[in-house]
């Protein structure tokens, strides 16, 4: 608020601004606090769902590898206690023992062989030219002749291609023999290729030195971090989980990390990993996130539109208000300005009056005197004379001066009753028009026909028409012109237009004119009252008093009473005494 | 009914605050072959009336210091009921002097008064004073005349 008592635009801007961030604030940090509360939570299920599924998935297939293998090695074994080192050494019967094989489980073995405990190999059935080579330089061999059975890690061997040996250690005599058989590596690596997941999932196998033992689809990444740094990462610093699977996470780039789930193989000599990026693991929560982003980025803009309309509602509301209080307080300082001067004009008044009052006596006195026989002859009886009926006349005239402050002072209380107004208007148009003719003033009337009836006091109405009429009159002075008045009903509203073809009244002037004492006729000719009493009429029964004026073109006052009105008025005090005692 | 020529001088208390207004006025009805005294407050016009009974009028100022025209009146009115007042007044205190004319005012006249209205009032409130008075005066006399056998 200013001194002055309005708002400002600083000021309402500076409403504006606040109540849109008030409206912001207030919408968007719960809607952010609950998505990112809803959210976080949804992630952190999301992940333990998907890493249990992970976790599953290689649980499941590390234990069907380990499975594999154990049924290959126990074909062997059963092949070795079935057969014995006579008909094994003996090579048809190795190459249909093989032959039998691969007809039982494909192409799985690729060849089998028997090699003494000195590592050369005796019986050999198979593709290759392997017969009678020697192993004994052989790491397998070395360490298959120390256990009963061995799997050997991948290796390209003597043939130069992958694969790797199942052997198992047979008692003949004192020594042993060793039967050994080698497993197709692309039957084994399909079994590990099966496994894919989303677009980057895949699996593969590590030997304790870090090197695979299958060929995955793409290479393991881990940056600049290898595969032996990997398998030696998984157990110094992934989680254990229960089935000894273990879980790690490593950025491969500065944008994305892999995700990596292993568990231990052949007695924890290989190790299955299986790798997917996380932005793929978790495609379906980025799809969450994004589309959550999306929706709570549309509910922000929501939040701001509405906070920008209602605030521009609200703005509009107060302006209206405060213009609207800015009328009232107007119309309070109009009316307390209307109402000092009626108290002060009330004091005048009586006060002026008795002094009058004397001033008419003394002169009446004087008349009284010169009505005495020795001033009968006095040459300036006349002279005498004169001067007291002017006295008289000018008290008199002080009399309707302040007549008229107190009409101003206390308003006229009459008689509410049910006013034909066209009627009303005839009579004063009657009454006017004398008066009119001396001012060569054409007097037009323009009433609607069939108007209602309006609850009013007569006498005020009159009060005010008459008083617009004359003032129409006054106002086109000696030159004449044309007096309208009309009558009309808007709506709920009567409306009584009279109009004249004077001077015009400047601008300067126009809202000044119903202040009291304001007035534009010479001195003696009047009170500036008038206006204002019929203002203070019009009003106190509810209605308007509005003028139009152009200079040069004529003047306009409307009056606008609504029809219901007034009606639970009271006959009070009638300030005429005449009246009274009629 | 008595025409205003054939009544006796009528007797009138002139009551003003305004010792001007008072002086003038007074020469004013005398000159109308009137009868006047005077007060300038309403506790001397009561103390005034105490003394003279036979005061046909009292023009009363409603506003004056002291006690006001209105409590003046009443207490006139109390001590005598027959006389006969007429409320003077300036405009602001019309509204006082009608409820004086509910206390029992002849009439009310607002200052400044033209003489001629004045001078009619007062010869019509004397009537109807005097009116009263012969009618008490023969109810006095009919009822001597009836204890005495007439």
């Amino acid at each position: 608020m200013t001194k002055d008592n309005h708002l400002t635009d600083h000021y309402l801007h500076s409403l504006n601004r606040n109540i849109i961030l008030i409206i912001i604030i207030v919408s968007i940090i719960p809607l952010l606090l609950v998505s990112i509360t809803i959210y976080g939570q949804f992630r952190a299920s999301y992940h333990e769902k998907v890493y249990d599924h992970l976790r599953e998935l290689v649980q499941s297939h590390s234990q069907n590898i380990d499975n594999y293998l154990q049924e290959k090695l126990s074909d062997i074994r059963f092949l070795t206690d079935s057969c014995g080192w006579e008909n094994l050494a003996d090579e048809p019967f190795l190459q249909e023992r093989l032959a039998v094989l691969q007809k039982d489980f494909g192409q799985d073995f690729v060849d089998i062989g028997v090699v003494t405990a000195l590592g050369e190999q005796i019986a050999y059935a198979g593709p290759f030219k392997l017969g009678k080579a020697d192993y004994s330089n052989a790491e397998w061999f070395r360490k298959s002749i120390q256990s009963e059975y061995f799997i050997s890690d991948v290796f390209l061997g003597l043939r130069g291609l992958p694969h790797f040996i199942i052997a198992v250690r047979n008692n003949l005599g004192n020594g042993h023999w060793i039967l050994r058989a080698t497993i197709d590596f692309v039957a084994f690596t399909t079994l590990v290729e099966n496994i894919r997941l989303g677009q980057t999932g895949f699996a593969f196998i590590l030997n304790k030195e870090g090197k695979l033992q299958t060929t995955p689809m793409a290479r393991p990444t881990m940056g600049s971090i290898d595969s032996k740094t990997l398998y030696e990462e998984f157990y110094a610093k992934s989680h254990v989980f229960p089935g000894k699977i273990r879980i790690t996470t490593k950025s491969y780039n500065s944008q994305d990390k892999n995700i990596y789930i292993a568990a231990p193989i052949k007695n924890g000599d290989w190790l299955f990993v299986y790798q997917q990026r996380m932005a793929d693991a978790f495609a379906d929560l980025r799809k969450t996130f994004m589309m959550t982003t999306a929706l709570m980025f549309v509910g922000v803009i929501g939040i701001i539109i509405m906070a920008f309309t209602l605030s521009k509602m609200i703005i509009g509301r107060v302006a209206k208000a405060d213009s609207e209080k800015q009328m009232m307080s107007k119309k309070v300082v109009e009316t307390g300005k209307l109402a000092s001067v009626g108290e002060l004009a009330a004091g005048i008044a009586h006060e002026i009056n008795n002094p009058v009052a004397i001033m008419v006596e003394e002169a009446g006195w004087m008349g009284d005197l010169l009505e005495e026989e020795e001033f009968e002859k006095s040459e300036n009886t006349d002279e005498f004379e004169r001067a007291i009926a002017q006295i008289k006349t000018q008290g008199k005239r002080c009399k309707e001066i302040t007549h008229k402050l107190l009409s101003f002072a206390r308003k006229t209380d009459t008689t509410v009753e049910d006013v034909n107004i066209n009627e009303l208007l005839e009579e004063l148009v009657a009454l006017a028009s004398q008066r009119a003719k001396y001012g060569m003033v054409e007097i037009e009337t323009d009433f609607q026909q069939n108007l209602p009836s309006l609850r009013a006091s007569i006498s005020e109405l009159q009060q005010v028409v008459f008083n617009l009429i004359n003032n129409a009159i006054d106002a086109m002075g000696h030159d004449g012109g044309t007096l309208t008045i009309s009558s009309h009903q808007r709506g709920n509203d009567l409306t009584i237009v009279v109009s004249d073809t004077g001077e015009g009244i400047p601008e300067a002037n126009l809202d000044r004119i119903f202040d009291p004492f304001f007035t534009t006729k010479p001195v003696g000719k009047g009170t500036g009252l008038g206006l204002s009493i019929c203002y203070g009429i019009i009003e106190k029964m509810g209605g308007k008093l509005e003028v139009s004026s152009t200079v040069g073109t004529g003047t306009t006052f409307s009056i606008s009473l609504p029809f219901q009105t007034d009606s639970d008025r009271q006959p009070e005090v009638i300030e005429n005494p005449e009246l009274m005692k009629k | 009914m008595n025409t205003t020529s054939a009544m006796s001088t009528p007797l009138v208390m002139l009551v003003d605050d305004e010792v001007g207004f008072v002086e003038t006025m007074t020469k004013r009805l005398k000159k109308r072959d009137l009868e006047v005294i005077t007060a300038f407050s309403g506790k001397e016009a009561l103390e005034t009336l105490a003394e003279h009974h036979n005061v046909d009028v009292v023009i009363l100022d409603v506003k004056m210091p002291g006690m006001d025209g209105i409590e003046t009146l009443k207490k006139m009115k109390v001590a005598h009921p027959l006389i006969e007042v007429i409320m003077l007044t300036a405009h602001a205190t019309v509204e006082s002097a009608i409820e004086g004319m509910r206390f029992g005012a002849f009439d009310y006249l607002m200052k400044p008064c033209a003489m001629e209205e004045l001078m009619g009032k007062v010869h019509e409130a004397t009537r109807k004073k005097r009116n009263h008075d012969e009618k008490i005066q023969e109810a006095h006399i009919k009822e001597i005349l009836a204890k005495r056998g007439f």
